[in-house]
């Protein structure tokens, strides 16, 4: 347990894992309780090449992940992964990303924490919670980047949300790639907009299949209703009906 | 090995396995999970003559069991689906059928012409009976004169296979069917969603953008069943059974009760894979209980 509300799972597999990258999600076969019956899309939250494992950082929010939390070493999970399209920085020529992420969204943005410092490059954080115990994992985000933190009631950091943070106007970043509730995504994005930041968000929309094929899990888009499981679950915020 | 040929009118399948509509994309999407080649049939995404957008999101509450939908026959419409999806769905590896949908007897004509043109594509999925859209679909289905009147004039400009979809929303189905069977289909499957409707408690509201929406999954299992064993007593054309079929002993009830085929719908996104076990496990059944071919068992419960 990470926290009273939210876990962290391991996964292994006997042939090497696939190539996964960051903001790509699993779909999780929750088994053993008789309320659940679909997958649960849960990000790639950190990658062991040399261990061959896969982590994925979950909160309680109901029966399903509940049912996930109990799980014991040993037991299997059925898994499809990767899925989706995830951050788009590969090939991509920036200097000073900041990552930001609110709650159980901070979960991708370590992976992509690996990932970019694979390329040379080290990013600055920013997280809000509500409080300092919803700030998950903190020391492993600090290995990979600069920490920046806001809590609502000051236990951590400052005080408020991330787009409050002094170091948005201390600092120049040239893109942001952000996780989190909607509110606070569309927060971010306004604050890109208005700084003329490249701003990508991963979105968590309820899905069935997972995979493009049942059009449940749609965000309306410029292009008209995308499937979030396939397009996304990053979108580019100039894509999106956000702003305008 | 048994043999799994079944018919549909003049359609000769390699097995009764079929994808149901909505649940199984263009096929494509399940390469990775399935051998294509392995199925009866995949029935793609409903289809309709113009463009359609679909609802807004929340489209899809899980329920006990089962889940609403809400999707709403979101498609590119007839022309794209010829011009740039076609290609792709005739060389899949299996027969595909196009499901067809409509809000007025001239868009189901026009669409299911369109179709007929099509040389890789048997038959299609007439579907009189999505609860998803305001007007048409369902309304068709619901009444035996609606539901005659577009069956009757789509059989006028279709040529192939003709399937219709029937609506579990009413209070006799037999009689729909029966229309449906006049009317010139070549057979009717069944069911599409149940109505029904998820409320979330604490913010008070509804959970899908449209209130109401389509039930599947195991819930609806025992319900179709039901219907699917009325119906089939009640027409002479094959009958093509699903709702909650998740494993080769449902589609084995399925066909006990009177179907030549089934589909799987919302099992396919628990286990992208389930398509082709059921297949496989058709066969075992048949093998294990001495079958020489899987015709042996359509309508073959002991009563
Ligand atoms: C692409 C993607 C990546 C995700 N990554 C993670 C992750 O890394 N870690 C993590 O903990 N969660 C993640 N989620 C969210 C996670 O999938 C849901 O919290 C989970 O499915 C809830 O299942 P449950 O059975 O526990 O809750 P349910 O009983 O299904 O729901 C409990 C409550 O949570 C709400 N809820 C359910 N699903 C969502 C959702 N997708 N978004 C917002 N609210 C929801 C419900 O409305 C309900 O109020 C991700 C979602 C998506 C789409
Ligand atoms: C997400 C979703 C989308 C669907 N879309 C269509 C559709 O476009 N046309 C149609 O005839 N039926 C559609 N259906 C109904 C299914 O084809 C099937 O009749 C129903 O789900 C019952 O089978 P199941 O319980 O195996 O899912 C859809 C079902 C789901 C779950
Ligand atoms: S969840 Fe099925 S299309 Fe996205």
């Amino acid at each position: 347990m990470l926290s009273d509300a939210a876990f962290l799972l391991t996964l292994t597999y006997g042939d090497p894992l696939p190539e996964m990258a960051a903001g790509q999600f699993a779909e999780l076969l929750v088994e053993g309780s008789n309320k659940v019956m679909l997958r649960r899309p849960i990000s790639i939250h950190k990658v062991d090449i040399q261990q061959n494992t896969v982590e994925f950082m979950i909160q309680i929010v109901g029966e399903g992940t509940r049912t996930l939390s109990q799980l014991k070493p040993g037991d299997k999970v059925n898994t499809l992964l990767p899925l989706g399209n995830g951050f788009s920085y590969k090939d991509k020529a920036f200097k000073a990303p900041l990552l930001v992420g609110g709650g159980v969204g901070i979960a991708p943005l370590l992976h992509l924490g690996q990932e970019l410092n694979a390329m040379g490059i080290k990013p600055t954080f920013l997280f809000g919670g509500r409080s300092s115990k919803h700030i998950l994992r903190p020391e492993e985000y600090e290995l990979q980047g600069r920490l920046f933190v806001t809590t609502e009631d000051a236990s951590m950091g400052e005080k408020g949300f991330v787009t409050d943070h002094t170091l948005l106007g201390k600092e120049q970043f040239d893109i942001i790639f952000a996780c989190g509730p909607t509110p606070m995504l569309k927060s971010v994005a306004r604050f890109a907009e208005a700084k003329g930041i490249e701003c990508q968000v991963s979105l968590e929309h309820k899905m069935a299949c997972g995979i493009g094929a049942c059009l449940c899990c749609v965000e309306d888009t410029n292009d008209g209703n995308v499937c979030v499981c396939k397009e996304g679950p990053v979108f580019d915020i100039k894509r999106l009906k956000w702003l305008h | 090995m048994a043999s799994l040929i079944t018919n549909i009118g003049q359609l000769e399948l390699q097995n009764p396995v079929m994808t149901a509509s909505g649940t199984f994309g263009y096929g494509t999407e399940y390469q990775d999970f399935v051998d294509l080649k392995k199925l009866g049939a995949i029935i793609v995404k409903g289809t309709t003559l113009n463009p359609r957008q679909g609802n807004p999101y929340p489209r899809m509450a899980e329920t006990p069991s089962g889940m609403l939908n809400a999707v709403g026959l979101q498609n590119k419409g007839a022309q794209y689906f010829i011009d740039n999806i076609y290609s792709t769905v005739r060389n899949i590896g299996c027969t595909a059928i196009v499901n067809v949908s409509g809000s007025c007897v001239e868009d189901y004509v026009k669409a299911a012409e369109m179709i007929d043109a099509l040389e890789d594509i048997p038959a299609i999925e007439l579907n009189i009976s999505c609860p998803n859209v305001k007007q048409g679909g369902m309304a068709f289905g619901v009444k035996a004169d609606s539901a005659a009147q577009v069956v009757e004039a789509v059989r006028k400009a279709y040529h192939k296979t003709l399937i219709v979809k029937l609506s579990p929303n009413v209070t006799d189905s037999t009689e729909i069917a029966r229309a449906a069977e006049a009317s010139g289909a070549d057979s009717v499957s069944l069911i599409n969603t149940m109505l029904g409707m998820a409320i979330d408690a604490e913010r008070r509201k509804p959970i899908l953008s449209t209130i109401t929406g389509g039930l599947s999954g195991p819930a609806v299992k025992p319900v179709a069943l039901r219907m699917v064993w009325q119906v089939a007593k009640a027409v002479k054309i094959p009958v093509i059974g699903m709702g909650g079929i998740s494993n080769a002993t449902d589609a084995i009830e399925f066909m006990l009760a009177g179907a030549s085929a089934i589909e799987i719908g919302t099992a396919n996104f628990i286990d992208p894979s389930i398509s082709g076990k059921v297949v496989d496990g058709i066969n075992d059944y048949l093998d294990r209980h001495g079958f020489s071919s899987v015709k042996d068992i359509i309508g073959a419960l002991d009563i």
